[in-house]
């Protein structure tokens, strides 16, 4: 008996060989090396290879978080965050609530609603970006005429409103962030849409069947009955929104190419994820780690703050 | 209580105003989402009547909302400027070598962890489980120079093999596998089947939704992947769709082929489509368990 035992536990090895000496070369030895990286004063991979030693210390993370284009990528990554996970969970749960409330359509609507999700963010980055140019003025140079205003501004203009240069060379700021939160908005939806709606769907009829006899009003079925009860599934997009917000990276280059920017003001747009793999792109393996944990140790606060947030206001 | 003692026509009455708030409040409902339906479809719509426009029609000042002559040369011309031939089989045999193994590796531990007993085996898992709260990129950090020391620079090799370990993909089957009951795996082995049998026979095909799911996200990583293809294998023969598509119109110097451009989009889209079309159920069922785009 104890040796079919014995034959049982080595066998479970060998199914699960394959998986863990992957994970070992790819998971786990990444996770200990970035760290030792990260660590590592001024940390090269080119250099390292020439012979070159590195001081260990915490100068790679000094240094990173007082680098100009670090700070500009974090402010655009809490800025997109902040803003479109709101927007889209409020979006999505005002969808799903009245999809939840309608019989006829309601699967064709489904339907479209998730049809985003299947997309590729950079190729329909790249309808956005048409629908936002300005064709014929690809340069924004004196001797070129602006045709028109891409069909956004058409739109704008026809509603009686002021054309506005979105992404091209002399755009602003503010204008080049609509366009990502518009973009973002209507990528992250159908995920939402989905979750939130399969909550909906499964919350027992008694509840509204009680609080129509007692004669609630609308409002206070959605605010009493509603959200408490899909309270867990709006915690979940919540948290996954942000998690991925924090990485948001080709949704930008979709739009505005790889080099993150307007044409005449290249990386304005940048992120987090874009700053690591430009320092990685330059061979500068210690910045790009120390800034790679920064990222991950935000994450993880994040996180945790939202499971906070939830765990007061939660009904599980 | 109050409704014992109303007068007939007092029902009636709130009857009636009920029934004009209910259809007030559907036909709100209906214009609201039929406005965000056709925001979600625009850009479709607009990538596709853009994508049939001759140039000159697209730089209308007027944009319009059909196009007069339907071009279906730009199809042509944007499948050989941006080599969307070689692109696509690129793709297509990264997606499904990997999907194959994957699936395989995915298998054999989701059995492990489901049905086998080992020492250590609830630590293994849970350790497993929090390395997917690390973000992709502090692996890829290394990544790149692990593949740099063992030559794997352009190769399907580098595309493939540090991708074939989804711990998300091995939690999803085992949760599967653990609710298939012990009394067929302890039968079968009554029987003096074997485990690898069992698991072929038997947990496989009862699972078989979940690996569809499994397959159809796998193969859609593969079609949407473009950071670590970017940066370990972007020459001319090992180049995936996204990368190419990305590349093709901003190599280009001269000015921009929107019309071409947008067929190129569309030539990369419609897979996905007909993937939407068909196996939506499946795609929905694996999406709201992960939270992970591709």
């Amino acid at each position: 008996m104890e040796m079919v035992e014995s034959k049982h536990k080595w066998k479970a090895w060998i199914y699960l060989s394959p998986a863990i000496i992957l994970l070992l070369i790819f998971t786990v030895w990444p996770i200990i090396n970035t760290v030792r990286m990260a660590f590592l004063e001024n940390y090269s991979g080119l250099k390292a290879i020439g012979g070159a030693t590195f001081k260990f210390g915490i100068g790679n993370f000094q240094k990173v978080v007082k680098y100009q284009k670090f700070l500009q990528c974090l402010k655009n990554t809490v800025l997109l965050c902040v803003i479109t996970v709101p927007v889209s969970t409020v979006l999505a749960l005002l969808i799903a609530v009245c999809l939840n409330s309608i019989k006829f359509l309601q699967k064709p609507l489904q339907t479209i609603f998730f049809l985003p999700y299947v997309t590729n963010s950079i190729a329909i980055g790249m309808v956005f970006a048409a629908m936002f140019n300005i064709v014929g003025s690809f340069y924004g140079t004196e001797n070129e005429i602006v045709v028109t205003a891409g069909i956004i501004n058409n739109i704008i203009e026809f509603f009686g409103g002021k054309r506005v240069n979105w992404i091209n060379t002399g755009s602003s700021y503010l204008a080049n962030m609509t366009v990502m939160v518009v973009y973002i908005v209507w990528n992250a939806l159908p995920f939402k849409i989905l979750i939130l709606l399969g909550g909906l769907q499964s919350i027992n009829k008694q509840y509204y069947d009680a609080a129509r006899v007692d004669g609630t009003s609308r409002r206070r079925i959605f605010t009493r009955i509603t959200v408490p009860l899909l309270s867990p599934m709006i915690a979940y997009v919540v948290i996954t929104g942000f998690i991925g917000g924090f990485k948001e990276y080709t949704s930008i280059v979709g739009i505005f190419g790889e080099k993150m920017g307007p044409a005449d003001d290249a990386g304005r747009l940048n992120t987090m994820v874009g700053f690591i793999y430009d320092a990685l792109s330059t061979n500068n393996q210690g910045r790009a780690s120390a800034a790679a944990l920064i990222l991950f140790g935000i994450i993880l606060v994040v996180t945790l703050i939202n499971m906070q947030v939830s765990k007061k206001r939660v009904h599980y | 209580m109050s409704e014992n003692i109303m007068h007939e026509k007092d029902i009636q009455k709130t009857s009636l105003r009920q029934k004009i708030v209910f259809a007030l409040v559907q036909v709100f409902l209906y214009v609201f989402l039929l406005l965000m339906a056709v925001i979600v479809l625009f850009p479709f719509y607009w990538m596709i009547i853009s994508s049939l426009k001759s140039l000159s029609e697209y730089r209308e000042s007027v944009p319009t909302f059909f196009p007069r002559k339907v071009m279906f040369s730009n199809y042509a011309q944007a499948f050989t400027s941006a080599n969307l031939g070689r692109l696509f089989m690129n793709t297509l045999y990264v997606g499904v070598v990997s999907t194959i193994l994957s699936l395989v590796i995915t298998i054999l531990s989701a059995f492990a962890f489901a049905r086998l007993e080992f020492k250590g085996k609830n630590a293994l898992f849970a350790a497993l489980l929090a390395t997917m709260m690390i973000p992709g990129e502090l692996f890829t950090i290394t990544n790149y120079s692990t593949v740099t020391k063992l030559g794997w620079i352009n190769t399907y090799t580098v595309l493939i093999v540090p991708f074939l370990v989804s711990v998300f993909y091995i939690y999803l089957l085992r949760q599967n596998f653990m609710q298939i009951p012990d009394e067929l795996y302890l039968a079968a082995k009554v029987d003096g089947t074997s485990d690898l049998k069992y698991l072929c026979k038997v947990m496989i095909p009862l699972s078989l939704p979940t690996l569809i799911s499994i397959t159809i996200l796998k193969m859609m990583g593969a079609w949407n992947s473009y950071i670590w293809p970017r940066l370990v294998a972007n020459d001319e023969a090992h180049r995936m769709i996204t990368n190419g598509l990305r590349n093709a119109f901003t190599e280009t110097t001269g000015d921009v082929n929107y019309p071409v451009q947008m067929a190129a989009v569309a030539l990369v889209s419609f897979p996905l489509f007909l993937v939407f079309v068909f196996l939506r159920k499946y795609i929905m069922k694996g999406v709201s368990r992960s939270g992970i785009k591709g």
